[in-house]
Parts: structure tokens; sequence; C-alpha cells
């Protein structure tokens, strides 16, 4: 079974982008399923069943939705084997710009929206930048000017990876991403595969359910802000 | 150049050398010392904790920032490259007719694309777009300059073969038209950004007879402003040799100059139009049916002295909305060209 992990912030369009590559995928013969993990509730299931696409579902409620992505990705692997899927494609989303579920020798797609501003490219972390492919949606609501500085923005962010423009609602490029899609790896276990770059931190009361402000409260992993006035000068 | 090598030179040089690297280590946080420290000593010497916010590792940033320069080292060599001809070569209809036909645009040239919607006018422009190689549901292809295009040519999104103009695209981002079209030229890597943005302002402001100044945001221009802007970086900045337009509306744009401004600059325009301004102005049409090229018009000799009439009457129509926006009445009997 082949695995690709799908990440992009919030509203993307991740799952119209992946409804269009299944598509396609199917049309080749290859049955494809998708994990779809989210943070509080999603209908996208409904979605992807619509089209009788297999999902499994997982809302990482009060965790943090890297963390437990990584956490179940294997099991949804095991699902997959279960469903005898070709193709398993997990959605995740990116909620803080900083994870990346992207794993080491599979496959990793990153969804930015064109729409976000010519400056997010430089925003967003490791999702971006250890990314292979780069889809770039809503390209065909902005500007040709803005498409190009996007486009050169997200070149520089992640140099040499895949950036493909698609358009979720047509389908318009779908094509040319299903075609990289094509050479990823086979994955049938990922004991001991590593993440591409590790999780964010967060270890401090505030993580496990402390909501009281005052310095009392700030144990563990906690970083300050610094203030350029109240520094000494050297 | 290896890795090992760019880790190896002064960081004050790499920085100095290659302005995308620092905007790059900008990004990521990281203010640069002024010490004399060549790029991996500086990489080693920061604090684990930085990388970790930064979020890549210290051999994920030099890897990155190797490729970095290879790519804009590539932007740059790619610059001189000049396309001369677009060839489609036909593939079949909706229902599996084979259109049979070879087409070559060259570049200068505009050619029309008329159908009602829903026959597959976008398809086609799509084809041209992703460089189709069979691989298509119309199962056309694409040759550049007579040849296939390799794989680099088709999926570099920053130099897509076809720049895209339609009516539903907006500028979006809060910026100043100088500051989006400087930083648009920067991207080109333009010697004088600033200079090719005034330049392409100017000409905007050619084409519409609302002038904005290159102060005013983008968000604010009017629908004709915008167009206007559109088309003039398209013609002096765009990266693609190919533009395709789906309609220019009448709306304070001059359309002909426009056409004339794009086909200076070399391109090969593609236009999706019903308007007879710019249907006639092209040197053929291609008429789109059941998702086929159905047939291939070439403008007549009649035609074009029609399309010299229409213009008569266009600049009527456009003198008298020159009046309206001045406030003047419009009660003369109105002299119609013949």
């Amino acid at each position: 079974m082949q695995l690709i992990t799908v990440a992009g912030s919030p509203s993307v369009g991740k799952t119209s982008v992946i409804l269009r590559v299944a598509e396609l995928l199917r049309q080749e013969g290859r049955k494809v399923g998708v994990a779809k993990f989210d943070a509080l509730s999603t209908s996208d299931d409904k979605l992807y069943a619509q089209k009788d696409i297999p999902v499994a579902v997982g809302l990482a409620g009060s965790l943090c939705p890297d963390h437990y992505f990584v956490s179940n990705i294997e099991d949804c692997l095991a699902w997959g084997a279960r469903q005898a899927l070709d193709v398993l494609i997990s959605e995740s989303a990116g909620l803080c710009n900083r994870c990346s579920p992207h794993i080491d020798g599979v496959l990793a797609v990153c969804v930015v929206d064109a729409l976000a501003g010519v400056h997010t490219p430089k925003k967003i972390g490791p999702m971006l930048r250890l990314a292979d492919v780069v889809v770039i949606t809503k390209g065909d609501i902005v500007s040709q000017v803005e498409r190009e500085v996007f486009a050169f923005h997200v070149r520089l962010a992640n140099p040499g990876a895949r950036a493909l423009f698609c358009n979720g609602i047509t389908g318009q490029g779908a094509t040319d991403i299903v075609r990289h899609l094509r050479a990823a790896e086979t994955t049938e276990s990922l004991d001991g595969s590593r993440l591409r770059f590790s999780m964010p931190a967060a270890v401090c009361p505030y993580c496990v359910g402390e909501t009281c402000i005052g310095e009392t409260h700030q144990r563990g992993n906690v970083k300050k802000m610094r203030f350029v006035d109240l520094e000494t000068p050297r | 150049m290896k890795a090992l090598e760019l880790g190896k030179q002064p960081l004050t040089t790499v920085l100095e050398q290659h302005p995308m690297v620092a905007d790059f280590v900008t990004a990521l946080g990281f203010s640069a010392p002024d010490e004399h420290i060549s790029l991996s000593q500086w990489l080693a010497e920061l604090p684990d904790e930085a990388l970790f916010d930064a979020g890549m590792e210290r051999g994920q940033i030099l890897d990155h920032l190797q490729r970095l320069v290879a790519e804009v080292q590539l932007m740059a060599d790619r610059h001189a490259e000049r396309i001369d001809s677009v060839t489609l070569i036909g593939g079949r209809d909706k229902s599996g007719r084979a259109e049979n036909l070879e087409l070559t645009f060259r570049a200068g040239e505009i050619v029309c694309i008329v159908g009602p919607t829903g026959s597959g006018k976008s398809r086609l422009l799509g084809d041209i777009e992703c460089l189709a190689q069979g691989d298509t549901p119309t199962g056309r292809r694409v040759l550049i300059n007579g040849t296939e295009p390799d794989d680099d040519r088709r999926y570099a999104p920053d130099r897509k073969l076809v720049a895209q103009l339609s009516q539903n695209m907006n500028f979006v981002v809060d910026l100043s038209v100088r500051e989006l079209i400087a930083m648009h030229a920067h991207c080109r890597l333009v010697s004088a950004p600033e200079q090719m943005a005034d330049t392409v302002i100017a000409c905007a402001n050619a084409l519409t007879g609302e002038k904005f100044s290159a102060d005013v945001s983008v968000t604010q221009l009017s629908g004709g402003q915008t167009r206007a802007l559109m088309i003039a970086d398209a013609a002096l900045l765009s990266a693609s040799p190919v533009v395709l337009i789906d309609e220019i509306e009448n709306a304070g744009v001059d359309r002909r100059q426009a056409l004339e401004l794009l086909t200076r600059g070399e391109k090969i325009v593609l236009i999706s139009t019903h308007d007879p301004l710019l249907a006639l102005r092209g040197s053929r049409r291609l008429v789109i049916r059941n998702g086929g090229i159905a047939e291939v018009i070439e403008t007549s000799e009649r035609e074009r002295q029609n399309l010299r009439h229409i213009e008569r009457i266009d600049a009527t129509l456009m003198d008298i909305r020159e009046r309206l926006r001045g406030g003047q009445r419009i009660e003369e009997d109105i002299a119609w060209p013949n």
C-alpha cells in the first residue's frame, strides 16, 4: 500500500484536492482510502463517503493534533490494510504552521492557499519546507501577478519541491498531482520510521488543563517574550 | 557547488552574494552575526533551542540553503530561454471524434477561441496550460519550439508557459500598486525592480480611462484599472510566453492598445471572447464545439474591413463615455461613422 501524507492549514482546500485526486486514482483502478485527522469536529467524512471512498476519522479533541496524528498513523495504516487499499491518504491540518506530519520515506504533500497572501509561504514551517510536493489552491481567483509571486515564494521556501497549482472546484491541475503521487513508495509498516522534523514541544501545566493565569502556574517548558525596553544596553 | 563547499564559505560572503539566502535566514528568525565564521560554523554554534523553534535541523538548513542557491541560479539561467512557437496537436472531442489538426501559434500572434459556454474552451486552455502530452481527457499534445517539453518545463510553477487573465481574478493582497509590481519584478530577478514597476504602472495608465496612482492599494482599483494593470504586468513582467485571456470587459480598458502591448512583448495571445473588436483582431479563430476544435477560421479581408468600421463605432461610443465621465450632456445628433 502506498501512504501519502497531506497537510495544510484549515480551509485551504485539502479535502477538495484529495477528492479530485482520489477520483483520478480510482479511474486507474486503484483503491483509495482516507484517514482524516481533525481537531474538534469534521463533516468531511460525509464528502468522502458520498464518493464511496473509505474514510477513518480521528478527532484530536484536547490534544495537539499532530501529536495525535503520530500516535495513530500506524493504526490507520493497519486499517488501510484491512480495507485492502492500494493508496492511503492521510489528511491533517497544520494548525500552528509549526507542525508537520511528514515522515521519512513517505510521500509528503503540503497544500497552501494562494488567497492567504504572498508572504504566507515564508511563515509556514516544516509542513511546507520539508514537503515533497506543494499544491497551491485557489489560484484561479487571485491575479496572475500574485500567483507568480506566491509560486516564487513557495519555491524559495522549499527549493527543489514540485509545486503545482490545483483548482479544487474544477479539478484543473489534479492530473499533475496524480502523476507525482504515483511515485510514492510502498509503506507496509511505520514501526521505527522517523518524522522529518520533531513535533512542537508543549509540556507545561496548561497542556494538562490548567486555566489559571499567573507566574506560579508557569512550570515546565515555559518561554517568555523579550521586551526591548526592559533589556539593559550592552 | 556542493553543500559542504557552501558550508565552508564565510557566512558574511554567503549572505552578501545570495540575497535569497539572507531572506530565508531572516524568515527563520535568525540574525546573522558580523563575525568571520563559516556558514557551517555558524550553524554549529546556533543553540538547539533556536533551531527547534525555527523548525529545521542543522543538516536540513544547510541542505535547504544549498538547494536554494541552485534554484535561484536555475531561475537566472532559464531567463534567457526563448519561446518562438507553441504547437497544438489535435486529440478528440467529447464523442471521441478525432480533431485531425496541427496548429502552430507564433510569438506576437493573437488567436481567438469562440464557442458557447460549456463547449470546451476552458479544456483547450487547460491543455495548453499543462502542456498536455496525450494525458488529458482530450488526448491533445502540445509542443514548444517544435519539440516535446521536458518534465522540468511542465512542472515549474513560476515559469508556467501560460499566464492567465480572467474576469473572476482579483487582487487580494494588501499592498500598494508599486509595492506589488516591484515585488513581482523582484521575483523575476529584474535588476531595477522599482523602475520596472514605474514602467508597468505608466503602461497600465495608458490603457485605462481612469488613471490611478502608484500608491493606491491594489484592492481599491476599479474593474477597468485592475484589468489594465494585469495586462500591463502580463506584457512586461510575466515569465509566461503565452497569455490566455478570458474576455476583457469593455469598461475602461482600451482593448486595441492592450492587445498591441501584449503582442509587442512577443507574447502568444489566446483570447476566449465574442467581442467583435477582439475576435476579429486575431489572425484566426478556433471554433469549439462538443469539446473539440470543430473549425479554424482565418480572418478574411472583408472581416478586417468590418473590424475597422466597428472600431470607428467603438471610438464614437468611447468618446461619449469620456464625455459622460466629464459630466457633459449628450444631446447632439450623434455622427455614427459609415
